[in-house]
């Protein structure tokens, strides 16, 4: 069944802290410099294990407010870091004054939360008495480690009182937070919404993807021929979103298309069964063809199963001629958080008609006949890009990003939808 | 103000071995007895992911496989899920702590890819071969009335029939004194966007400032209800199991409440 065209959900305003730095701006022109954010991996306590990280710097330093302090895990730290830049927070207050605090929902992505405070404590209750194994007074398991955590503290942190909800699919997360939000705002259940992602490194998927052979010891290389894996990255970004009304325009999710591989837990189906499905249900909610697309932001995390699986669904979907390529080189893969800074980097796509290079790509693999761009290209008019976020347990998301104007412009390249 | 139809209930907790088993309790026709649950093996699970299973998985198959069975009609391949914990497998999440606190850091790799929250909607995604949508989500002690509110927009905005599993278990010890769970909980609910000849009741929700949450008619069910975050349905439950129309107000996040309308369809 074709999918019914959404009203575009506008981005009135959005911030990103990734490994390449803290803020939007700081963002775009690591991409623009094709300066990588990723370092051998020097995180914690951690020397055995040969491979790169995409580690924000001064997370550890960020003191939480006095009100908020149960809160305090790494997960929140960098929430609030990437809540302070680009003033995203006087966006919030404006459609809460406008709206009211109950009107404005938080739907934030996350794969861990704050787990690495149920490491710390696992490890000082078994060195302090493997008998009696008492945790520490100091964890507080519901404000820290619950999945909950990250959008219960959003939402304080922003004075909020509305509908909020962590969504937690893996590396698909924070794609999906934009169709809950459509959802939520086409019920009526808020007006506007604070989306967003944030996830954090720790030691259980720094050991967890090592156990499963698919971190590389090289810096990872998206869609090369000699990838051997991921690099782990973490990000906070945030979006506040609205529906496009005659009074609002901007770059806007167009649409959105979720599905489930039905295949396997930790591998996505060889031809990208479920890719194409989400793919293809984000461009008929968009109202758009496939041949509509200028480029596609590929998941693109560097494994040989995922870069292949996804290649074929783009090329199956595509042809073989539209730019791709995956920006997991600059910030490594940033697991729950990676939708929304890959909607954000699409948004720079757009706003500056530049397309980035697979960074750190030499040799595209021979089985990938999707056009994978070596190369950043710019002075190319890009206006529908599609983000790919998948993730285990099969759990795929593809949004569909674009520009529109007002409903009543009647210069808008997308007038207003019917739905 | 969203409106869907529920096509059958699912339960699953100690005393309340299925929905069926279980209306005679609700209905305050039987006392509520604290049997405890005996280990369940996951029908539609393959045997080597029957064998691997956590607790959390099987008892998120207990549930699905407990509503799916009481209704015939519905074409379990084709639902879209949204799957709901506040906590998630606090067994994996204890397993690998304590394998980081080894020298070596050895995580299993079963477990790893068995620690997302999205175990469970993965699982079942292959089991019913279903490559519909699903989610997972968590809202603390408010997951079960935030995965309702996304189920029933799922259902309403997509015009999907729409699996709703809400489930929570007991942390093993040291987690346990951190998170208190009193008792392992499930609910099921199937939600379709038009009347069937199976409707057990229209569903309509609506949020609403300034109102306290709705406590169970039966004491001994009430007693249930905040032992676990997913028993926060059971006041909508109740209603359901007396074939009742009415409203419940179920406590969500911030400073609202979850109007819940029933109007019965038998």
């Amino acid at each position: 069944m074709t999918k019914a065209r959404i009203t575009p959900l506008i981005i009135t305003d959005h911030t990103l802290t990734t490994a390449l730095g803290c803020g939007s701006k700081i963002n775009l022109a690591g991409l623009k410099q094709s300066k990588t954010g990723l370092t051998p991996c020097s995180f914690h306590t951690i020397s055995d294990l040969d491979t790169w990280t995409g580690e924000v710097c001064g997370v550890d330093d960020i003191v939480l407010d006095e009100a908020l302090k149960k809160y305090d895990c790494r997960n929140n730290r960098l929430a609030q870091l990437g809540l302070q830049q680009d003033d995203f927070i006087k966006s919030v207050e404006k459609a809460s004054a406008k709206y009211g605090p109950s009107r404005v929902g938080v739907f934030i992505g996350t794969s861990t939360s704050g787990i690495q405070q149920t490491e710390m404590a696992y490890e000082q209750a078994l060195k302090e008495n493997e008998e009696t194994e008492v945790l520490p007074d100091w964890f507080h398991y519901p404000e820290t480690q619950n999945v909950y955590s990250c959008s219960d503290f959003v939402q304080r942190y922003l004075a909020l009182s509305g509908v909020s909800y962590s969504i937690s699919t893996a590396c698909s997360s924070s794609a999906k937070v934009f169709a809950a939000a459509h959802r939520a705002i086409a019920s009526g259940l808020c007006d506007a919404a604070v989306v967003g992602g944030v996830d954090t490194l720790c030691l259980t998927t720094l050991y967890g993807f090592n156990s499963l052979q698919v971190t590389s010891s090289d810096i990872c290389r998206p869609s090369d021929a000699q990838r051997g894996g991921i690099s782990i990255g973490e990000a906070a970004g945030f979006a506040l979103v609205e529906m496009q009304n005659d009074s609002n325009g901007g770059i806007a999710i167009l649409g959105y298309g979720e599905s489930s591989d039905a295949y396997h837990m930790s591998s996505p189906h060889p031809e990208g069964r479920g890719a194409f499905i989400a793919m293809s249900e984000a461009i008929e909610r968009a109202n758009l063809q496939a041949a509509d697309i200028d480029y596609v932001n590929l998941h693109g995390t560097a494994t040989p199963a995922n870069d292949t699986a996804e290649g074929k669904a783009v090329s199956r979907l595509f042809g073989n001629s539209l730019p791709c390529s995956s920006t997991k080189g600059w910030t490594g893969h940033t697991l729950g958080a990676a939708g929304i800074v890959e909607v954000i980097f699409s948004a720079f796509s757009i706003q500056e008609n530049w397309l980035p290079q697979s960074l750190n790509t030499q040799n595209v693999d021979a089985d990938i006949e999707a056009n994978i761009l070596l190369q950043p290209q710019s002075h190319l008019p890009i206006n529908y890009v599609v983000s790919n976020s998948f993730g285990f347990g099969g759990s795929n998301c593809s949004l569909v990003i674009g520009e529109v104007k007002a409903t009543t412009s009647k210069q808008g390249k997308e007038e207003g939808a019917t739905q | 103000m969203t409106q869907v139809y529920i096509e059958a209930a699912g339960l699953v907790a100690p005393g309340l071995a299925g929905w069926k088993d279980s209306l005679a309790t609700l209905r305050a026709d039987a006392d509520y007895q604290a049997v405890e649950l005996e280990r369940y093996k996951p029908l539609l699970l393959p045997p080597n992911e029957r064998r691997r299973a956590t607790e959390l998985t099987r008892l998120a198959f207990r549930v699905a496989e407990d509503v799916v069975n009481n209704t015939p009609a519905s074409d379990i391949s084709q639902l879209a899920a949204v799957f709901s914990s506040s906590c998630g497998d606090h067994q994996i999440i204890d397993q690998i702590s304590r394998a980081l606190c080894q020298e070596q850091r050895m995580v299993s790799p079963t477990q790893f890819h068995n620690s997302v929250h999205n175990s469970a909607a993965g699982y079942w995604s292959i089991a019913t071969g279903s490559q519909a949508t699903s989610t997972s989500l968590s809202a603390g002690d408010h997951s079960f009335c935030m995965s309702l509110l996304e189920a029933t927009a799922s259902t309403a905005i997509e015009q999907q029939d729409t699996l709703l599993c809400s489930y929570d278990t007991q942390p093993p010890a040291p987690l346990s004194s951190k998170c208190y769970v009193g008792m392992p909980f499930a609910s099921a609910l199937i939600l379709t966007p038009v009347k069937t000849a199976n409707s057990l009741a229209q569903c309509s929700v609506e949020l609403v400032e300034n109102q306290t949450e709705s406590s169970c008619t039966n004491p001994q069910i009430e007693a249930l209800r905040t032992l676990n975050p997913a028993a926060r349905c059971l006041p909508l439950l109740e209603l359901l199991a007396n074939n009742n129309s009415g409203s419940v107000y179920l406590k969500s996040t911030g400073s609202l409440c979850l109007k819940v309308s029933i109007a019965t369809c038998q």
